[in-house]
């Protein structure tokens, strides 16, 4: 029954890291860029939401108002930055993405020192539903897979319905003929990044009343959330669910036997997926 | 009416020169050719003249408003449609949705899903179908198509038999009086000499970006128009 347990530990684990790759995902597959400052915006909706908490009545149900105030934020922030970096080349967009993640992770130490924190969500972050047999379902991961499965289904659903979701598969695929066709790449790219940065804002939320988190937190996210990308198949989103998944699965099965090597076997099956199946699980449909 | 009029413009490529003092003006129901050899500019022209590239001088006018300064999605709403050189139909997007994209900045008109099936008949049966899977000549007319979702007063075809079957290019030529009947303007790229002369209201021959003779196919010389085409000074002037 322990093996059970941290199978589904594992899926709800995994469920968390696909919300936090979902955004980095959308913004490869539409931009074909990486957002390095990705992780660290997730931790800086995370102590946005401790201030919250701490110095306003709101119950937590009310932080998911961080997802659209980070929605305009990305907007924003790719109108004035990741744009004009995008049209100087792709590379630039590293540097400026990887300029953001610095000027967040020093400003948060600026603003709330480097001392570990978690988030207070009450009831809920202890709360659970027992599935008999030993098996408990803490609460919170299953706010957090649900999240992802609404979240990518979502997006799917947007992509595929929508004026807009249709426009930007197709600046993803040619953004040239995109713009003759009546696009305007600026604003469809902005509009992709909206939604990216509302996704993380979530996932870093759901991800500081899990686990205690501090301003140098973002790194790791990051990397976690680049591996389920990278393992799921890069610009596919079911994909990245799947990938986050078997990340989320291979760290819990790992830890039920050896905790200390949970988070290198997660590392490892990244490793693996690059060098035998580098188009990922699930391949993006266009290539 | 005079639907578009571009006057003495210049298109550069980096320090190149591509396109040197254009000029034409197109007409309510007029169907005008650019003919040229490869690299006369013919397709630099259409882009700057769709928006994708800038103009370096010179004055682009649709429907009496300047519109030099405006990018592509900005002239799709003041009527100007590219189909461009390649088709390129969006790879990922099913057949209608490739059509639909066309759609996504609309004029009032006649055009929508309903109209551009009726003028091609075989694409509902297909229209769920992965714009890959279509033959060269199919792209052709979806991509067409996806350019008379916006409702144009110009529509713009790049390089329209390349690659094509004759029989194909033909189907294509004979949509073009259901396209201007409705007061739409067609202005294209043809490098096939005897068709462009054929099917166009007026011709503009292009070499190395300058215009080396215009007119009505009927007025012109068939040897000025070879000279034009290939830069030969043979033939006495």
């Amino acid at each position: 029954m322990d093996v059970l347990n941290a199978l589904t530990q594992g899926i709800l684990l995994g469920g968390v890291f696909a919300l936090f790759a979902s955004g980095l995902s959308i913004m490869f597959g539409v931009m074909r860029i990486v957002n390095l400052a990705h992780g660290d915006l997730a931790v800086l909706a995370a102590f946005i939401a401790v201030v919250a908490l701490t110095y306003t009545p709101l119950p937590f149900g009310a932080l998911v108002v961080v997802a659209p105030i980070f929605g305009l934020l990305g907007y924003v922030m790719q109108r004035l930055l990741v744009t004009p970096s995008l049209e100087a080349g792709p590379l630039a967009t590293l540097v400026a993405t990887f300029g953001l993640s610095i000027v967040i992770q020093n400003a948060l130490i600026e603003g709330f020192s480097a001392d570990v924190r978690s988030l207070d969500a009450g009831g809920l972050a202890t709360a659970s539903i027992s599935l008999g047999g030993g098996i408990d379902l803490p609460l919170v991961g299953v706010l957090g897979l649900g999240t992802a499965i609404a979240v990518i289904g979502g997006m799917q659903i947007f992509l595929s319905r929508s004026r807009t979701g249709r426009m930007m598969r197709a600046a993803s695929d040619d953004v040239d003929t995109a713009a003759l066709t009546g696009a305007n790449s600026r604003h469809i790219y902005a509009v992709a990044t909206a939604i990216a940065f509302g996704t993380l804002a979530l996932a870093g939320v759901l991800f500081g009343t899990r686990s205690s988190f501090s301003p140098t937190s973002g790194t790791l996210t990051l990397i976690f959330a680049f591996e389920a990308v990278v393992i799921g198949g890069l610009g596919s989103l079911w994909g990245t669910l799947l990938g986050g998944l078997s990340l989320g699965l291979t760290q819990s099965m790992v830890a039920y036997y050896d905790p200390a090597a949970a988070i290198l076997a997660g590392h490892l099956v990244f490793l693996a997926v690059l060098a035998l199946r580098p188009q990922g699980l699930i391949p993006a449909r266009s290539t | 009416m005079t639907l578009l009029r571009i006057d003495a413009i210049d298109v550069h490529h980096g320090l190149l020169r591509a396109i040197t003092g254009f000029s034409v003006a197109v007409d309510e129901g007029e169907v005008v050719s650019v003919i040229g050899a490869n690299g006369a500019g013919k397709s630099t022209l259409m882009r700057a003249v769709a928006g994708s590239i800038p103009v370096s001088s010179g004055r682009v006018e649709v429907n009496g408003d300047d519109v030099t300064r405006l990018r592509a999605h900005q002239r799709i709403a003041r009527g100007v449609a590219l189909v461009p050189e390649g088709r390129k139909l969006f790879p990922s997007l099913t057949l209608e949705e490739n059509l639909l994209t066309g759609a996504y900045r609309r004029r009032p008109g006649p055009w929508d899903l309903d109209t551009v099936y009726d003028m091609f008949g075989w694409m509902p049966d297909r229209r769920n179908q992965n714009s890959r899977l279509l033959s060269g000549g199919e792209q052709q007319a979806v991509a067409i198509g996806r350019a008379l979702m916006s409702n144009p007063d110009i529509l713009l075809i790049d390089e329209l038999s390349l690659g094509l079957a004759p029989i194909v290019v033909k189907q294509i030529y004979a949509s073009f009086q259901q396209i201007v009947v409705n007061g739409c303007a067609i202005l294209f790229v043809e490098q096939d000499v005897s068709q462009a002369l054929a099917i166009a209201d007026e011709v503009v021959c292009l070499l190395e970006g300058r215009t080396m003779l215009a007119g009505r196919p009927a007025d012109l010389d068939p040897s000025d128009v070879e000279s034009a085409y290939f830069g030969a000074t043979t033939g006495g002037h």
